[in-house]
């Protein structure tokens, strides 16, 4: 029996020091060396203050900025800590709804938003990704129709031409990787400085 | 009403293509480590692996009995158990922490090691609110890398068992564990977590990022090891992730490019055994035949995803909602899904990480249509044989051939053989066996939970969907998937245990039944093939095996599928809400 348990112990401390310990420690040495932007969460500095990640959504409700996809994230209720509450972009605690396709929590929510959104632009079909929890919760970006819809509220907002701000969002399409992998789409807070640049 | 876009179809094919393209190449050079034949990756390695022998105290030409080799194989891996729960009890106290995570439940540390070490990595908790660094990289990282080499060990031992002859043993583990690692997971693994920091993964030991966001917001950025977890998370169709929302997380998944390589890495090692078979018994084309079955398995997965997803949800037509695909967005079901992948990059990788036994998800599987979602829960349920997890695959759809050859055996009435190897009571016996270990595990449970208070709490949707939660998350962990219809509430001691025992009884009870009959055919002789011998490369094979799979699976799961995704179909379509 020995012989088989020894084997075993040996084995499994030997991967956890080259699997465990050797090749995440290598991994973030090199990673730091090439790639210290990306390694370090694709953090955005305005004036030397972090504002967020690239990659990670955030939440917008200021008429004056294009607003991301709704986020179905949670935190712990302040009041009482064995419940949860509703934070939009909570980046420390990703999740979808996780609703079903047949939930009424799933219709009435997006009826809700479907019926806000149709006060700001009531001439236009709502695109989808406007009334949907994404998968992460943290989406950083939405659909190119999801941007045009907003435009005449934050053209409003911002007193400037229709045409301006729509030509900031067609200039802040990311297309498809080599024209074929993915969707085309917009990052929010990527546009979102592009808004503030323009507006100074 | 066609809402699928050529452009959808194209990423699909692209994809087919370049699986079809990798897995000579790497199967090639798979059979040569495991042949121990010297790679451009010996010079480096060769002298780490002698050392490893040599503390281990492994003779590297010792040739194991079937159950010498199932013995070691348990006791290496109840060793990780035991390390692993340790890990997670004790991490409060150990270094690299920098968020301060105090020790994880007993009940939850069981489950969580029984899911590493079974290559499920189901997870019942929210990894960014619950594990330390060091858990993630000394803990579970070794895990996705040790689990995954004891698939493919154990497949290497199936097909020793067919391609040996009058032989005693079925190689030895401890040599097939430390090369699948060594020369295979980890190379691969390097290059792949490198190229996800470029695209965006994080890599880092630093506490998690404050920020306040351009409108005045605060927002506590996760961060982390990342990417290094990453790569062997998919690499060994592992599955469970850094974050909760795993693959859809833009940190796990940042863009495109790395989805694509994902959804190719999670089927790569998978499809390159089948080639290794080949190889091993002597004819590459047996190994095509094997990936042709998958091929066509995997396909109708795949169409029916995509088709059915694109569709969108017809109860959000009356609110005004485009969900028509167009060039400004790609329209169908967004619940649950990403803008970067859209629907035909999401279908794509809800198929593969259920045909592989990877788990991990790009998008919830939760928010599925009924009839999408019953694609993932069905492909799960055939066994994960659809190239598979890493090894687990093989072996799986070698135990289903074992069964098609017996029922092509007794359509002409002659002992069934294949490969030259007679296919006789005891084999045909254990591979049944280890074929029915699971719907036992995945129906009993199931029904246990569907009527336990205990159970039901757990339920996040109503109706059908409840149910289809339920039947999930057991196929899931018996399937050793780990893949979750996430609404659950699996962090309860009531669930917690019986979906451990789920994910134990899902890998351990059929291995050893598995490696029984591969010890059984290896000490047979090789018979010679003759005009009645049934050809093994044909498009009838193919056919009969797909047929033999679909058939047994249908009729062991037919019921209980009905009573989740089907009824909620037909609810849908009578716009019944829950």
């Amino acid at each position: 029996m020995m012989h088989h348990i020894r084997p075993a112990i040996v084995m499994i401390i030997v991967m956890t020091v080259i699997t465990g310990v050797a090749y995440p420690l290598a991994m973030t040495a090199v990673a730091e060396l090439v790639f210290p932007y990306q390694a370090n969460g694709s953090l955005i500095r305005v004036k030397g203050k972090v504002i967020g990640s690239a990659l990670i959504g955030q939440e917008f409700t200021s008429p004056r900025y294009f607003h991301p996809r709704p986020s179905a994230t949670t935190e712990p209720d302040p009041k009482d800590p064995t419940k949860t509450i509703g934070v939009p972009y909570a980046a420390d605690n990703s999740s979808g709804s996780n609703l079903g396709p047949t939930s009424k929590a799933l219709v009435s929510f997006v009826q809700a938003e479907a019926a806000k959104l149709a006060r700001e632009n009531p001439a236009t079909a709502i695109p989808v990704d406007l009334v949907t929890n994404s998968g992460s919760g943290l989406d950083p970006d939405i659909t190119p129709a999801g941007a045009l819809f907003q435009v005449p509220r934050i053209a409003k907002a911002r007193g400037l031409p229709d045409g301006t701000v729509r030509r900031l969002v067609l200039a802040h399409i990311d297309p498809r990787f080599l024209g074929i992998l993915g969707e085309p789409h917009v990052n929010v807070l990527d546009l979102n400085l592009a808004l503030d640049a323009l507006n100074r | 009403m066609n809402h699928t876009t050529i452009n959808g179809w194209v990423q699909i094919a692209l994809f087919g293509a370049v699986l079809i393209l990798l897995t000579r190449p790497l199967g090639g050079y798979m059979a040569s480590v495991f042949a121990g034949e010297r790679t451009f990756l010996s010079p480096l390695l060769r002298p780490l692996e002698r050392g490893i022998y040599r503390i281990c105290g492994v003779d590297e030409t010792d040739d194991q009995h079937w159950l010498t080799y199932a013995a070691s194989m348990l006791i290496f891996s109840f060793a990780g158990f035991v390390i692993l729960y340790g890990i997670q009890r004790l991490q409060g106290m150990l270094p690299f922490n920098p968020a301060g995570m105090t020790a994880v439940s007993p009940d939850l540390s069981f489950n969580t090691s029984v899911s590493f070490l079974t290559n499920t990595n189901w997870q019942s908790y929210v990894p960014e609110q619950t594990m330390s660094y060091l858990t993630e990289m000394a803990g579970l990282t070794v895990h996705n890398f040790v689990s995954a080499a004891s698939g493919i060990a154990l497949a290497l031992g199936l097909i020793r068992g067919f391609a040996r002859r009058s032989a005693a043993g079925i190689g030895n583990f401890w040599v097939d564990l430390t090369r699948s690692v060594l020369y295979i997971l980890l190379p691969i693994a390097i290059v792949f977590a490198l190229i996800f920091v470029w695209q965006g993964c994080p890599q880092n030991l630093a506490a998690y990022t404050h920020v306040t966001t351009l409108q005045g917001g605060s927002q506590v950025v996760a961060q982390g090891p990342v990417a290094s977890q990453e790569a062997i998370k998919i690499l060994g169709t592992n599955g469970g992730g850094f974050f909760n929302a795993n693959s859809a997380h833009p940190f796990e998944n940042p863009t495109a490019l790395t989805n694509f390589l994902q959804e190719l890495l999670m089927l790569a090692i998978g499809a390159a055994l089948t080639n290794v078979f080949g190889r091993m018994v002597g004819s590459e084309r047996q190994g095509w035949a094997i990936f042709a079955v998958m091929f066509v398995l995997f396909l109708g997965g795949v169409i029916p995803e995509y088709a059915i997803e694109s569709q969108g949800n017809p109860a959000l037509a009356a609110f005004h909602v485009d969900q028509a695909p167009s060039a400004m967005q790609p329209g169908g079901n967004m619940e649950g899904k990403e803008v970067r992948f859209g629907i035909a990059d999401s279908a794509l990788f809800t198929t593969t990480t259920t045909d592989a036994s990877c788990g991990a998800v790009n998008n919830m599987h939760d928010s599925l249509l009924p009839l999408a979602g019953a694609v993932p829960m069905v492909n799960i349920m055939l066994g994960e044989i659809i190239f598979g997890g890493v090894g687990s695959g093989l072996y799986g759809m070698l135990l289903f051939v074992i069964v098609a050859m017996f029922v092509a055996g007794l359509m002409v009435g002659r002992t069934p053989e294949y490969l030259g190897k007679k296919l006789e009571a005891k084999e045909v016996k254990m591979a049944m066996l280890a074929i029915l270990i699971l719907p036992l595990s995945i129906l009993g449970f199931t029904a246990i939970a569907a009527v336990l208070p205990a159970g039901l709490a757990g339920i996040a949707n109503n109706g059908p969907h409840g149910f289809s939660e339920i039947l999930y998350a057991f196929t899931s962990v018996t399937g050793n998937n780990g893949s979750a219809f996430a609404g659950l509430s699996a962090n309860t001691p009531f669930y917690n245990t019986t979906l451990g025992l789920g994910m134990f009884i899902g890998r351990f009870l059929m291995i050893v039944p598995m490696l029984a009959a591969a010890g059984s055919l290896a000490r047979k002789k090789i018979v010679p093939a003759s005009l009645g011998t049934f050809p093994t490369t044909s498009p009838l094979f193919v056919g009969l095996v797909v047929g033999v799979i679909i058939i047994t699976g249908g009729l062991i799961y037919f019921p209980a599928v009905s009573l989740g995704p089907i009824v909620e179909h037909t609810a849908m379509l009578h716009h019944t809400l829950y």
